[in-house]
């Protein structure tokens, strides 16, 4: 099988290449670049004049529901909203029910993920057994089976104890033990950012304390194991600023951020609009401009989208009930592209390195590469292209999104994975 | 609102004056004497003009005729239709109605639909020996079976049509007049 | 001229201007009136029926609720329901919609969570009167605390008023400061910093860290209830601490000014947020404020039984007396 994707602008940050060029897929992988590769007899081309063609988008953060809530995401819906959205590579979450703890629950991930047929689906196991925080679980026996990283997002790991062991313990297989920071003593019963507007809407405010205290916690664990942190979901100025110290000191830490955290703020919960409701929660301006500077410089290493799906019901609800979390995967790019290539605060290769080649590398993960040899996991994108949010048109099964409506610029128009066609835009 | 409203006078103050003493005196003739006569205004120039032939029965018959003012707003059966009224007018009614001739005092009888209103509300303070009704202008168009006792003026009023009662106490000045509108 | 009409529901204060609500109280002073008369009744909502929805007991709220509605002739139903926190949710939302089957015309609701009388609003077609949501409005507390301290001072606008007590966890406190500050009150709070929510500054309000300071300030003190797991939940270490630091008491009501008003939206705890001495003394109107809930209450639901604007105008081309 062979494909030229013909005159696109060829973006790889993994090897600082930013030019107008032709790129050659031959049996899955990454055959040449150059405006001199033509396509021997017989393979399909597709012009790419006008359009992006970048290594496809990784997801360090994804929640899919399977098992336990299928009725709000699947693998294969999961994988498939992935494709749709440019992601050729997501990590899924192992607070699914049950908890993806064991050798055999990351096989069944895995399986899944290859009778899915979309974006590459890659298991995260969990921390603890039942994600319960009290027992670690088999470390060697999840990444034999395939998992890429350990978490018990969802919830913190708030023994300090258990999380030295597991930064201790996952040295071993040399991969990341990613953190939901959240101080649950200040957190408890909270459903929103605290701050004025928690307070005129009468909801139980998080205080960005809750957040900071772990990530000043993780990475003063990760300075005595020598272990890497990755800190999931940042979203406040005062986490920016305990990480960026830190990577001064050369301490082993990684962070990501999220769409909705560098462009909505605590004001988006008015109303009481439960698809306004996340944890981490929308913060305040100032976090806002923060986190974007922390892309921009480097202290904040990804964009990941905490892709979390729940099915309509669920948020038709009072807010103190509604569940947190809001679905991410379709919307990401766009709103990378709108929020932070637009306003002239990243260049577009600077994005699609924190959302491509970054993450790859800090999961240890193929793709986010377009290097000759490596599998051809590859979005082609329209960076002007305006499009309208409809949730209805999701791929993802649920709609939970506070971006319905919503215009952004920054297109999905082909999606390949190791070469196959995952996603191709409908003509319009 | 129609561009071709008219407005012709009716009565003018003296006109008024004179009609108000008329009634005063047909009023203390309905009721027999002054003694058990109650005067009960209806909100809000209703209570004005009890309030002037209270002072007309006093002056001809050395008698202060107790009065009340009633506002009905509460009791009327167009909630639904025309919505919450701006303002509800104080309602004041003497302690006692047992046994006296109330005479309900208002400025325009038209449907009909206030008096019927101020009668039900008049029931829930106490059972009159006899209820009149005086008005200074009918326009006709009744939608209930209710008549005046004692008018002022009778005016051939079509539906399209306003009359419109000025006092001088809330007004500035006295006058009825006729807005003619066009005939919806 | 008549304000803006409120609309469908009476959600909370935050929304209104200074005129509706002045309406409001205006409405208020002929019901006053009606509550006096030895028939109390009218029959402005005849054929109307209410249901009184309360997922949360609150006896006092629910009969002043119901004596007004009562007095205007509605028909009422009360539904008492507690729920389960796991419940919940999904009890609202088929609530609503069993409701709005049997065709009611008012639903009065009460409810633990925060933004659940919107919530209902937005899926009934009825009209809904929010009679508390969690820790967000309570409208119709603050619109007789208003309409008690423009009866006993003749004015709002320039009044100095203290809400002393739990602000973090109190809805009474939030409808009060944003229609004290639309009617041009100086407005303060005063309570341990642990019951102050963060950004209540921003609402425009001063903080008193002291009670003394505040009552030497104001002019009027409304006294919260503090609710007694306040202290299980560890915001204050005790309520003899409480009352000893934070309490409206007779030895610092002695050093008060003597005009100081002291308005209570009760249940009161007696001897903790205020004595008994204060709260049955001259200068309590405590039961004034309980008189006060049934007219408010009537002209809340008067304004919003009246009807349709559409019918409305046709109405005065047509010219009705």
């Amino acid at each position: 099988m062979t494909l030229l994707l013909r005159g696109g602008r060829v973006i790889d940050p993994s090897r600082d290449l930013d030019q107008t060029s032709n790129l050659l897929v031959v049996d899955g992988k990454i055959e040449a670049i150059g405006l001199d590769v033509e396509v021997p007899l017989g393979g399909e081309v597709f012009d790419a004049a006008g359009l992006v063609v970048a290594p496809g988008l990784v997801d360090v953060h994804t929640h899919l529901r399977e098992p336990g809530a299928e009725s709000a995401e699947t693998v294969a819906t999961g994988a498939a909203a992935a494709a749709a959205g440019g992601f050729t590579g997501i990590c899924a979450m192992p607070n699914t029910d049950p908890v993806t703890d064991n050798q055999a629950a990351v096989g069944f991930i895995v399986k899944q993920a290859a009778a899915a047929g979309g974006a590459r689906v890659y298991p995260i196991g969990a921390v603890s057994l039942g994600q319960r925080g009290d027992h670690l679980a088999e470390f060697g026996e999840m990444v034999g089976a395939g998992a890429v990283a350990l978490s018990d997002d969802g919830h913190p790991v708030v023994s300090a104890h258990l999380m030295r062991t597991a930064l201790e313990y996952a040295q071993t297989f040399g991969i990341p033990v990613a953190d939901h920071c959240e101080e649950p003593t200040l957190a408890s019963g909270g459903v929103m950012h605290e701050g004025v507007v928690s307070t005129r809407l009468g909801l139980k405010g998080i205080p960005a304390a809750a957040e900071e205290i772990m990530v000043a916690r993780d990475i003063i664990l990760a300075q005595l194991t020598g272990g890497h942190v990755h800190l999931c979901h940042m979203s406040t100025r005062g986490s920016v600023d305990l990480i960026r110290r830190a990577k001064e000191q050369g301490v082993n830490v990684s962070a990501e951020a999220c769409p909705h955290h560098f462009t909505l703020t605590h004001d988006a919960c008015d109303g009481y609009d439960t698809n306004a409701k996340m944890n981490p929660p929308l913060r305040e301006a100032a976090d806002v401009e923060a986190i974007r500077e922390g892309l921009r410089d480097g202290t904040i290493d990804a964009i990941a989208t905490d892709h979390a799906p729940h099915d309509y019901r669920a948020k038709q609800r009072e807010f103190d009930d509604a569940p947190f979390g809001i679905i991410g995967l379709e919307t990401a790019l766009g709103l990378g592209i709108s929020e932070l290539v637009e306003p002239g605060l990243l260049t577009l290769p600077l994005l699609i390195a924190r959302m491509s080649s970054v993450p790859a590398k800090l999961f240890h993960l193929p793709g986010g590469t377009l290097a000759r040899g490596a599998p051809a996991d590859v979005v082609v994108f329209d960076p002007a292209g305006v499009w309208t949010v409809d949730a209805a048109s999701f791929r993802s099964k649920s709609r939970n999104t506070p971006f319905a409506g919503r215009a952004l610029r920054g297109r999905v128009v082909r999606t390949l994975v190791g070469g196959r066609t995952v996603f191709e835009a409908p003509v319009t | 609102m129609s561009v071709a409203d008219q407005r012709n006078a009716l009565l003018d103050a003296r006109a008024i004056a004179r009609a108000l003493q008329r009634m005063a005196h047909e009023i203390v003739d309905l009721a027999g004497s002054t003694d058990r006569l109650v005067l009960i205004g209806i909100q809000r120039r209703g209570v004005e003009l009890a309030e002037r032939m209270g002072g007309l029965i006093r002056a001809a018959h050395g008698a202060e005729v107790p009065r009340g003012a009633l506002d009905i707003t509460l009791y009327r059966d167009d909630l639904q239709t025309v919505g919450p009224r701006p303002v509800i007018g104080e309602t004041r009614l003497p302690h006692e109605l047992e046994g006296k001739t109330v005479v309900i005092v208002d400025d325009v009888l038209y449907t009909g639909r206030t008096v019927r209103a101020a009668l039900q509300e008049l029931a829930d303070f106490g059972r009159p020996a006899r209820v009149g009704l005086c008005v200074l202008v009918d326009r006709g168009g009744r939608e209930l079976p209710i008549h005046a006792d004692i008018v002022g003026e009778r005016v051939d009023a079509g539906p399209g049509d306003r009359v419109d009662v000025l006092l001088a106490e809330v007004d500035g000045r006295d006058a009825v007049e006729l807005v003619r509108g066009t005939p919806s | 001229m008549m304000p803006p009409p409120l609309g469908k529901d009476l959600l909370g204060l935050e929304h209104l201007t200074a005129e509706q609500i002045v309406h409001l109280l205006d409405t208020a002073e002929p019901f006053k009136e009606v509550s006096e008369r030895a028939i109390k009744k009218v029959p402005t909502l005849r054929g109307k029926t209410i249901v009184n929805l309360f997922f949360e007991s609150s006896t006092r709220t629910r009969i002043s609720f119901e004596f007004a509605e009562k007095r205007l002739s509605a028909d009422t139903v009360n539904v008492t329901t507690t729920v389960s926190s796991v419940q919940k949710g999904e009890n609202l939302v088929d609530t609503a919609r069993n409701l709005e089957a049997m065709r009611i015309d008012m639903v009065v609701i009460r409810h633990p969570s925060s933004g659940a009388a919107q919530f209902l609003a937005e899926r009934i077609n009825s009209n809904v009167i929010n009679a508390g949501d969690g820790t967000h409005e309570h409208p119709t507390q603050a619109l007789l605390d208003l309409l008690t301290i423009r009866d006993k001072l003749g004015r709002i606008d320039g009044v100095k008023v203290c809400i002393c007590g739990d602000i973090l966890h109190s809805r009474v406190a939030r409808s009060n400061i944003w229609g004290l500050t639309k009617l041009g009150a100086e407005v303060a709070v005063c309570g341990p910093r642990s019951l102050l929510p963060r950004g209540i500054e921003d609402l425009g309000v001063t903080v008193f860290r002291r009670i003394e300071q505040a009552m030497e300030w104001a002019d009027v003190l409304n006294v919260l209830r503090l609710q007694l797991e306040r202290m299980d939940a560890g915001f204050i270490p005790s309520l003899r601490e409480y009352n000893r630091v934070f309490g409206v008491t007779e030895g610092r009501m002695a050093a008060a000014a003597p005009e100081l008003l002291v308005l209570h939206p009760g249940p009161m705890n007696r001897g903790v947020e205020i004595d008994s001495p204060v709260a049955d003394g001259p200068q309590s109107v405590i039961l004034h404020q309980v008189t006060n809930g049934v007219a408010v209450r009537m002209a809340v639901l008067y304004l919003l039984a009246g009807g349709r604007p559409e019918l409305a105008e046709q109405a005065k081309a047509g010219g009705t007396e």
